[in-house]
């Protein structure tokens, strides 16, 4: 057992690197689950912006045009679930599914040609000064683009919902949409636009895999990263802040585990294989024990305006 | 009323028509993968295997394979529906698929089936595996010569024996080239999972690793190296050239397409009888991939005549004197491990450190 190979300040730095894909997932389903629809496709979702993102990038050369197509192909797939659950009126919970299984198709597919070609090159950012602080300069600030997007859009989420009207909006749809209705709100509108951004954020998610963090396409590549980012909202009680904080613990001691075996800790190899679950888990469950963590009350419900 | 008797007739008609052909039907084989057959490494070899059936036999042979299967009772329903629909021989491509194996075999007894990497056998239950630990062998003696750090890095999946062979394999030809190199190894619990490959190659290679060795089927600890630079990794299963000459130097490849054809043969013939098979490097079911220039040239050749020489029967990579971890003798001077303890490896050789977890 050798505890000083593992580096705390790189342990710290590619945490925020694991961390990013289940942050940029679970932060558009949250948004979803707020309006009321219950998306269980954000795996199929995040695969196919992972591979829209690596085709376009691929192509083009350039990482910024991969992640716009990667959030356009989640949003495109979004539509689909959203034209079958708000107007012909499906069931959410099997159409997500559905979701999810066409699309690993799909991007198995769209990436065929795309095995084992390599992508192009995301350059880290140094923001000036601050990466130069000893300890947190490499940690929290040497990162490439998106894990400060994640972030931001986990606070650009957090003051939609709470502090903008059309967040209050929402809300109501997802809250009660037949009361919201009656008010003059258009149902259907609201959740699909919060389906499309459902959509766009996996897709982003899924495009940060095959263009940073693996870096590559391989078909299945997501390995149910998108069921994690599912999960880590209904644990973090669909609070934005939380669901940052259940990304970081999850990919920090999916990390951290992988860091102990190196280093030759002994610990059974299945408990330090199960610790991120049982870690991340309890935590948010400790944190939702109070508080009423009460889900949205027309999550998953069908609307239908002659109802 | 009419249209539905009519139907039904006509079902049934075409029912016993089929049932009639089934004469000089073409036979159906089947194969069950634990990957995507885009995965680049293990699977993509086996359906590469399974391209060169169809090519080989043309009509003769009708193939089907369900790819990305897990290990455990999802792999029995599928491999149940094959045998329904009427395969012949139904190749099932991952360890973890033993059980399900063996018990859906008892249920189709006209069936044969063939599981890769197992030890299990039945009448209609063959095994097949590789001896990678031949290749390992040859990675071993590279890694050991190249390492600058010392400490080569080595993505396990699970801890059954052909992994256990193919780590205590090349720690073997490490040390007999340098002495000091240590072994750091990650048991990743997965055989496919692309994101966890990269992390746990980033990770060793945070830790000080600068050769990865890889027992997983993806190729992202090959990009994560990539990204990294100045790392030395091997193609695992496939040769994943795409990434030579730096940081893929050399690979394992596995060979699996003269034995499927062979099967399917027996097969047809009626002569596919239970066989515990189990070739290397002089049989080519193992592959050593082109050892590239980012090598010194006289490691190169030493690594070459390793490979020749296993090739050529004269040499195995387990012969002693070599002590388990405990430091209790495992082999004596000269002496060579038997299939049998090699097909149930479950300890390291000494100098390897840490434990296998159980």
């Amino acid at each position: 057992m050798d505890l000083s190979a593992i580096n705390p300040v790189l342990l710290l730095a590619s945490l925020m690197v694991a961390a990013t894909p289940i942050i940029l997932a679970a932060i558009g389903e949250l948004v979803v689950e707020r309006a009321g629809v219950l998306n269980l496709g954000v795996e199929g979702m995040m695969i196919t912006g992972a591979v829209c993102g690596f085709v376009a990038g691929v192509a083009s050369g350039s990482p910024l045009l991969g992640f716009v197509a990667a959030a356009l192909g989640g949003a495109a797939v979004s539509l689909l679930f959203g034209f079958l659950t708000q107007f012909l009126l499906s069931d959410q919970v099997p159409t997500g599914l559905a979701l999810t299984l066409f699309c690993l198709g799909l991007s198995a597919l769209i990436g065929q040609s795309y095995i084992g070609v390599k992508g192009p090159e995301v350059a880290d950012i140094h923001i000036p000064l601050l990466a130069d602080i000893p300890w947190l300069g490499p940690i929290l600030f040497q990162h490439d683009a998106m894990v400060y997007v994640g972030l931001a859009l986990v606070g650009a989420v957090w003051w939609f919902l709470h502090r903008s009207r059309a967040g209050l909006v929402l809300r109501a749809v997802g809250e009660n949409h037949d009361a919201a209705h009656a008010l003059g709100y258009h149902v259907v509108r609201v959740r699909l636009v919060a389906i499309m951004f459902g959509g766009a954020c996996a897709g982003l998610g899924g495009g940060y895999l095959s263009l940073v963090r693996v870096p590559q396409w391989t078909e299945g590549m997501t390995a149910g990263i998108g069921w994690i980012a599912l999960a880590i909202v209904v644990f973090a009680s669909w609070r934005p802040g939380r669901v940052v904080m259940g990304a970081y613990l999850f990919g920090g001691v999916t990390v951290l585990q992988l860091n102990l075996q190196a280093a030759g800790v002994p610990v059974r190899v299945e408990y330090l294989s199960m610790a991120p679950y049982l870690a991340t888990i309890l935590v948010l469950v400790l944190l939702s024990r109070n508080r009423s963590a009460r889900a949205p009350g027309a999550l998953g419900r069908v609307f239908h305006a002659s109802r | 009323m009419t249209l539905k008797s009519l139907l039904m007739g006509a079902t049934i008609a075409a029912g016993m028509a089929s049932g009639a052909m089934a004469e000089g039907d073409p036979i159906k084989v089947g194969f069950v993968y634990v990957g995507p057959v885009g995965d680049g490494g293990w699977t993509y070899e086996h359906n590469q295997g399974r391209l060169a059936v169809e090519e080989h036999f043309g009509d003769a042979v009708e193939t089907v394979f369900v790819e990305s299967v897990p290990e455990g009772p999802d792999a029995e329903r599928v491999m149940t529906q094959m045998a329904l629909e009427g395969a012949d021989l139904i190749f099932t491509t991952s360890f973890g698929y033993m059980d399900p194996t063996i018990n859906v075999a008892a249920r189709f007894p006209d069936v044969k089936f063939e599981h890769a990497t197992g030890y299990k056998t039945a009448d209609n239950v063959s095994v097949y595996n590789a001896r990678f630990y031949e290749g390992r062998a040859v990675q071993g003696l590279i890694a050991g010569s190249i390492t600058e750090s010392n400490i080569v890095g080595y993505i396990g999946s699970y801890p059954i024996p052909e992994v256990i062979q193919g780590i205590n394999s090349a720690f073997i030809h490490a040390r007999q080239v340098n002495p000091d190199v240590e072994f750091k190894i990650v048991w990743a619990y997965t055989w496919f999972d692309p994101a966890k490959e990269a992390e746990a190659a980033s990770v060793l290679i945070e830790q000080g690793a600068d050769v990865i060795l890889q027992h997983t089927d993806s190729t992202a600890p090959q990009a994560a190296a990539q990204a990294a630079g100045g790392i030395y990794t091997f193609g695992q299963a496939s040769d994943m050239a795409e990434f030579a000459p730096m940081p893929r130097v050399s690979s394992i490849i596995d060979n699996w397409a003269p034995y499927y054809i062979a099967r399917t043969q027996a097969v047809i013939d009626g002569t596919w009888a239970t066989s515990n098979t189990w070739d290397g490097i002089a049989q080519g079911m193992v592959g050593i991939g082109e050892i590239t220039d980012a090598v010194p040239a006289e490691v190169k050749a030493a690594a070459e005549a390793l490979r020749d020489s296993i090739a050529a029967g004269d040499y195995h990579p387990f012969t002693g004197p070599l002590n388990r971890q405990d430091g209790s003798v495992w082999l004596a001077e000269g002496e060579v491990a038997d299939d049998g303890t090699l097909a149930g490896l479950n300890f390291y050789v000494e100098g390897i450190v840490g434990s296998i977890p159980q």
